[in-house]
């Protein structure tokens, strides 16, 4: 059981017997009889449960309840749908506007869609088909759900839905529940600590704690472990909630280095690598949904070790390196190297990754990721590119490729057959066949080993238009 | 006027706050126990051995029901009594419930229902069409075949003859609500039943059968649904039973919902077809003879798929006049989910073989698809000619099985007809291959209207232009048609009741025996009723579907939610209006039928009174304020084996012109723009129509690119989840999306001449497909051949073939 108080629709609630794995939308539905948050998959993927998520920096983000644990919300402020209206009832503009404009059907998606909305309209934002990706509607078509959004984008910002920063900073009694088990006794290793919970807030005090817990879950964003706790039912074992690990998060920008903290979301590290590699931003836009990216973390795609995870491949494709440590002591290896089988990192129990950094470089990198649909969906093959050509000359080639094997994977067969070549159609097509020396892909749900292996050839293909000015994208046609 | 009028979906201000309850919102009764299944881990086979001490010993586990536990295991099947709710031994499907899980929490019991340890004989599954056609796994005895004329010397003289074989995937509803259900036991064994389902009706005979109760003594509730998309007709049968026996074993309320997961594996889908076809034309393509074999994989009972293969027998013309014909149609049985209703019954996937034709002949004879769609298109009749067809009302049904289903559509041993359902037809009428004639056919019209708005003629030369400098990416454009029939194809169904009260204050209270999902049915039958007491939408209060209050009716299914309902409310309040009248024109010296409800107030010889004030006053005159109402659809009759007759009162039709472009390199895809024109004769309500005709295309479009449905080699389903099965997202919308309403009006005498609309404009997603299969074409000068769902596998893999690699 664990401790949590956080600021509901407004007003402070502690919770004080709730398991560590208790989700925010089964807490709402169940225990506080809040039913306009909807379950609709139970596993972040239809955004039926969104809700607002403020924290003390003033942020507010949409975020799915169905895999948001409570311990997650400690000293933050969250608006259930129920919280999108003023407190004396008056609809929001976005929810006037959905009315007026026919946005809802069945209406059981359209709590979610309301509180995606209504985020976005906070934000000024009018990028409605990204806001609005990890929403999934079956009834409407969507149309006119953007147009309410649309409509209502002029209306100013009522002032309940920012009232939660203030509130935030007045109450210093939401944000001070125990961090669980003392940090600092993280030597013990009695029989009490397989129950342990601990919210650490700083690396220092995780790493001694994590030393000592080996067999422990480390929570970042709980957009994978959610899941391990609505679908499998998985024991977790000791819990350590990494929200709070201030020193974990953020970009550090040095003269020929870039370092990305564990920590760093998805939204904020996409938000930052538009100036320097704009297409992996185009990737990360296309990675998860809002709600997702507002919740994962750099650090949990790598440590996850999925073979479709889509930041590895770009990452590698950067020639970065990866940050662990454990207890006292640190180290680096190539990104590349930490993978090593399917489901096997280079990871002692105990140890963590601490940051991702890799080389500033003039930016020649694409990252094509291949999926079914466009948005929220899984890559069959995420390739990216990094191809230096001087002189007409290829004079490195970085490639990478997730969805190809049982890990994150560079393509050096492909490389070998680029580098020193003149940079040509005619040695792209020369180097395509390489791919089937790199590569043995399987076949499954997402696509077949014959079309991962076609596109993954036919990618390279498309980067040399890519890179030479032939269009190539059909998100960029118009009719 | 309240129809006609674009008023907001009846409880729009509720979805938008959270307000509105659904099932899994109710406050759960005291002492509530919570259900899972267990479920089977092999496609085919016999249990060998049920080991369920864990699950039993598992933490808040209240008891455990297996097939043992019951002297006859309570049947969920709409149509042949082949579902029994827990597996008797045999395992048909992977997925399939063993056991029941009864437990104190919904979270207790998902968990309890792991921990089962279950031995098989495994026995090698049947998965597919060719592997149930090897094993002559089938349902019915043989292939039904419908036919006209003499196709196979029409297609042996004709001109040109071409062949070709087209697979069409299935389809996940994805209703955003899943399947759930609560029962209630009441002091004297009744048990009141809420229940997420399309047909009450099923629900409460099911469960009155699973507890040897007769249906009086079962009510079932509905409010609304979080979509059902058909998803909902039969299969929340499961739910609901097992809710309901476990209430009467514990006397105590019980609660069920399928996790997404489980939902997915336990319950059907779209059918998947593969059709063949054969077809002979003249060099402007114009079909002479055509031959169309289809193989419908129905899963593993039977529930709806003879009605489902019906339709896409009876949608085989789709628009077009075929003179001869001949349509085999194989329902086989596969160790798969049970397939099942879904938004067009089968209707989308004959049109979409039809509309393959049409677009092959066009490639090649090298021609605009969009000019040999107009060449074969029935004729479009003018009002003289349109007689109406004197169709014999003479409905004779034979029932000897008082238990049967008789309210489903799988209903076994539907009546036929004891006249020959042939009519006689005026020579000048054009028939489809059912012996149907076509009298209200407006496409020349609509498509001539709907090609000049979306500027087709030149958009498609534009489009050759982009392709020839564009060496990558590909355009493409198609403009297709639909015509779709409306009506239950089991005759009897096409009947509604409602009950209207009108309150001493002059509030009314209204319902039906129609199901709320989404669609906005309530509203508009609120505004019929509205409509006809001359009183604005507030006096009506929309109360849940209750078998309670209006017994036997129908599944809201075959778009026939307002053409019935609305007509069924219409008789209700009709006849209080016409008591009332009765009484105010005693009192005035006036004609009764002269007597006028308006704008809120009732005209009577010269005088004005407040419509409350009336009511009140007929009250005090002891007039009765509560009726009754029924319709039954007329002019309906024919014999579905012999595949003769008139099973639609009419027909819906739209036109949808859908421009996409492809990636050659990767098969990735995009719809560009949309712009439809879709009848609804005159809308009740043009903005609930507009939302149908827009979210039917989007969900029409799913279908037929990114929804693929994956089976393993053992018969597992592998998109199970929304993370592996991919419905449209936003930004999968078109970028231009035009939607308008054809300006008409329903010739037969329809509630206020409109139209359904809830199945037809799924058929306008066909457009996507064939303007995908067009981009295609721009790759070589080969037939595409493209294959549904067109995956960017799937395009990738027609570009290459066109490129001859």
């Amino acid at each position: 059981m664990v401790q949590v108080s956080f600021l509901l629709n407004g007003d402070p609630v502690s919770v004080e017997d709730a398991p560590p794995t208790r989700t925010l939308l089964d807490w709402l539905r169940e225990s506080r009889g809040l039913t306009g948050t909807k379950e609709g998959c139970n596993e972040g993927d239809c955004g039926a449960c969104t809700v607002m998520v403020t924290d003390r920096e003033g942020q507010a983000q949409a975020l799915n309840a169905c895999i948001l644990l409570l311990p997650q919300l400690e000293g933050r402020a969250v608006r259930t749908v129920e919280g999108i209206s003023g407190p004396d009832g008056t609809l929001h503009p976005v929810q006037k506007a959905m009315i007026e404009l026919h946005g809802s059907q069945c209406g059981f998606c359209t709590p979610g869609f309301v509180v995606s909305m209504a985020v976005a309209h906070r934000d000024g934002a009018t990028d409605f088909d990204d806001r609005l990706a990890g929403n999934l509607c079956r009834c409407t078509g969507y149309a006119p759900i953007v147009r309410a959004a649309t409509a209502a984008s002029s209306a100013p910002v009522p002032d309940w839905m920012t009232s939660d920063v203030a509130a935030l900073a007045r109450r210093a009694d939401i944000g001070n529940a125990a961090a669980g088990d003392d940090v600092s006794t993280g030597g013990t290793q009695d029989a009490a600590a397989t129950e342990s919970v601990v919210r650490p807030d700083s690396s220092d005090a995780l790493a001694v704690w994590y030393a000592a817990h080996p067999d422990a879950t480390l929570v970042a964003g709980a957009t994978d472990v959610g899941l391990w706790v609505t679908k499998q039912f998985r024991d977790l074992g000791p819990i350590a909630f990494l929200n709070q690990v201030a020193d974990l998060r953020g970009i550090k920008v040095e003269r020929d280095e870039i370092r990305v903290g564990a920590m760093t979301t998805l939204t904020e590290f996409g938000r930052f690598i538009a100036d320097h590699h704009p297409d992996l931003a185009e990737m990360v836009r296309r990675y998860g949904s809002v709600q997702v990216r507002n919740a994962a973390t750099l650090g949990g795609n790598i440590a996850n070790g999925s073979p479709i995870g889509d930041s590895p491949p770009a990452l590698i494709a950067l020639d970065a390196r990866l940050h662990l440590r454990h207890g006292d002591n640190r180290r680096s290896l190539k990104l590349e190297d930490f993978f090593l089988a399917y489901g096997k990192q280079d990871r002692a129990p105990g140890e963590f990754v601490e940051a991702v950094s890799f080389p500033s470089q003039p930016d020649a990198l694409r990252c094509y990721k291949l999926s079914k649909r466009f948005d929220q969906d899984i890559s069959a093959v995420c390739g990216c590119f990094n191809i230096t050509v001087e002189d007409g000359v290829v004079s490195r080639a970085r490639i990478a490729f997730g969805g190809m094997a049982g890990i994150p994977k560079r393509a050096a067969a492909v490389e070998t057959a680029l580098t020193a070549q003149p940079w040509t159609e005619e040695t792209v097509a020369r180097a395509q066949p390489a791919f089937a020396q790199d590569f043995a892909p399987m076949s499954d749900m997402r696509a077949s080993a014959a079309y991962r292996l076609m596109t993954a050839q036919n990618l390279l293909m498309r980067y040399f238009h890519d890179m030479t000015g032939t269009p190539t994208r059909v998100l960029e046609v118009t009719p | 006027m309240s129809v006609h009028a674009s008023l907001a979906h009846d409880a729009a201000a509720l979805h938008v706050t959270g307000q509105a309850r659904y099932i899994d919102d109710i406050p759960v009764p005291a002492a509530c126990l919570h259900l899972a299944f267990g479920l089977s881990t092999i496609a085919r086979g016999r249990i060998a051995a049920m080991d369920l001490a864990a699950v039993r010993a598992a933490p808040d586990v209240e008891a455990v029901l297996t097939a043992a536990d019951f002297d006859q295991i309570p049947d969920c099947s709409p149509s042949l009594h082949d579902e029994p709710l827990l597996s008797d031994g045999q395992v048909h499907f992977l997925g399939q419930p063993l056991f029941l899980v009864i437990a104190h929490n919904h979270l207790a019991a998902r968990a309890a229902a792991r921990l089962a340890k279950i031995t098989y004989h495994e026995d090698t599954p049947i998965l597919t069409i060719e592997e149930a056609l090897a094993a002559d796994a089938r349902f019915e005895d043989g292939p039904r075949i419908y036919s006209k004329g003499d196709p196979d010397r029409a297609i042996t003289n004709a001109e040109h003859v071409i062949e070709g074989r087209l697979e069409i995937g299935g389809q996940e509803h994805f209703y955003l609500e899943g399947q759930v259900a609560m029962v209630a036991p009441q002091d004297d064994g009744e048990m009141v039943v809420y229940s997420s389902t399309q047909h009450p009706t099923e629900v409460q005979h099911k469960v009155a059968d699973a507890l040897g109760l007769a249906m009086h003594d079962v009510r079932v509730e509905t409010r609304r649904m979080g979509g059902a998309f058909g998803g909902k007709e039969s299969q929340g049968n499961w739910l609901a039973i097992a809710c309901a026996v476990a209430a009467a074993r514990t006397g105590r309320p019980a609660k069920m919902r399928y996790d997404r997961d489980d939902d997915m594996v336990i319950t059907g889908k779209r059918h998947d077809f593969r059709i063949d076809y054969k077809v002979g034309f003249d060099a402007e393509g114009r079909i002479e003879g055509i031959e169309f074999w289809h193989f419908c994989r129905c899963g593993w009972s039977q529930d709806l798929s003879l009605p489902v293969a019906d339709r896409a027998m009876l949608h085989s013309d789709n628009a077009y006049l075929l003179p001869h014909a001949r349509i085999t149609s194989h329902r086989l049985k596969t160790n798969t989910q049970s397939a099942t209703a879904f938004r067009g019954f089968g209707g989308p996937q004959g049109m979409v073989g039809i509309e393959r034709v049409l677009d092959h002949i066009a490639h090649v004879l090298d021609r605009d698809p969009l000019e040999v769609r107009a060449l074969n298109y029935y004729a479009e009749m003018s009002s003289a000619e349109a007689q109406p067809a004197g169709m014999p009302g003479a409905e004779h049904h034979r029932v000897t099985d008082f238990h049967a289903d008789l309210t489903s559509q799988g209903a076994a041993g539907a009546a036929v007809p004891e006249d020959d359902p042939v009519p006689e037809q005026p020579s000048n009428v054009q028939t489809t291959p059912y012996h149907m004639p076509v009298e209200d056919f407006v496409l020349h019209s609509l498509t001539s209207k709907l090609a000049m708005n979306a500027d087709y003629t030149r958009r498609r030369a534009a489009i050759r232009t982009w392709n020839a400098g564009n060496p990558l990416l590909k355009k493409g454009i198609a403009l297709t048609p639909v015509k779709f029939g409306i009506s239950f194809t089991l005759t009897h169904l096409n009947q509604a009741g409602a009950l209207v009260h009108v309150y001493q204050d002059g509030s009314i209270r209204m319902n039906h025996g129609g199901t709320e999902m989404g669609q906005g049915l309530f509203q508009k039958v609120a505004q019929v009723a509205a409509q006809s007491f001359g009183v604005g939408l507030d006096r009506v209060k929309i109360t849940a579907t209750d078998t309670g209050k209006v017994p036997n009716t129908s599944a809201t299914a075959a778009s026939s939610g307002s053409d019935l309902n609305g007509m069924a409310v219409k008789a209700a309040c009709d006849e209080i209006c016409d008591r009332i009248a009765v009484f105010l024109a005693e009192e005035h010296q006036a004609d009764p039928s002269d007597v006028r409800f308006k704008d809120g107030q009732v005209h009577v010889g010269g005088a004005s009174y407040a419509f409350d004030e009336v009511i009140a006053r007929a009250y005090l005159g002891r007039i009765s304020l509560s009726a009754t109402g029924y319709y039954k659809t007329p002019k309906i009759s024919w014999d579905r084996i012999k595949g003769t007759g008139r099973p639609f009162y009419y027909f819906a039709y739209g036109a949808a012109c859908t421009e996409v472009v492809i990636d050659t390199l990767t098969g990735e895809n995009r719809i560009l723009r949309t712009d439809i024109l879709h009848d609804c004769g005159t809308s009740i309500n043009p903005a609930l129509d507009i939302g149908q005709i827009e979210g039917a295309y989007v969900q029409g479009a799913g279908w037929l690119t990114m929804e693929e449905l994956v089976w393993d080699e053992r018969g597992a389903l592998k998109t199970h989840a929304p993370s592996t099965y991919k419905i449209p997202a936003c930004s999968d919308r078109p970028d231009i999306f035009n939607v308008a309403l054809w300006d008409g009006h329903n010739r037969e005498e329809t509630i206020y001449r409109s139209k359904a609309v809830g199945e037809p404009p799924f058929m306008l997603g066909i457009s996507t497909f064939l303007a995908i299969s067009d981009a295609v074409a721009a790759c070589g000068s080969a037939y595409p051949a493209l294959d549904a769902p067109a995956t960017p596998e799937r395009i990738l893999a027609a570009v290459e073939r066109m490129r001859g690699k």
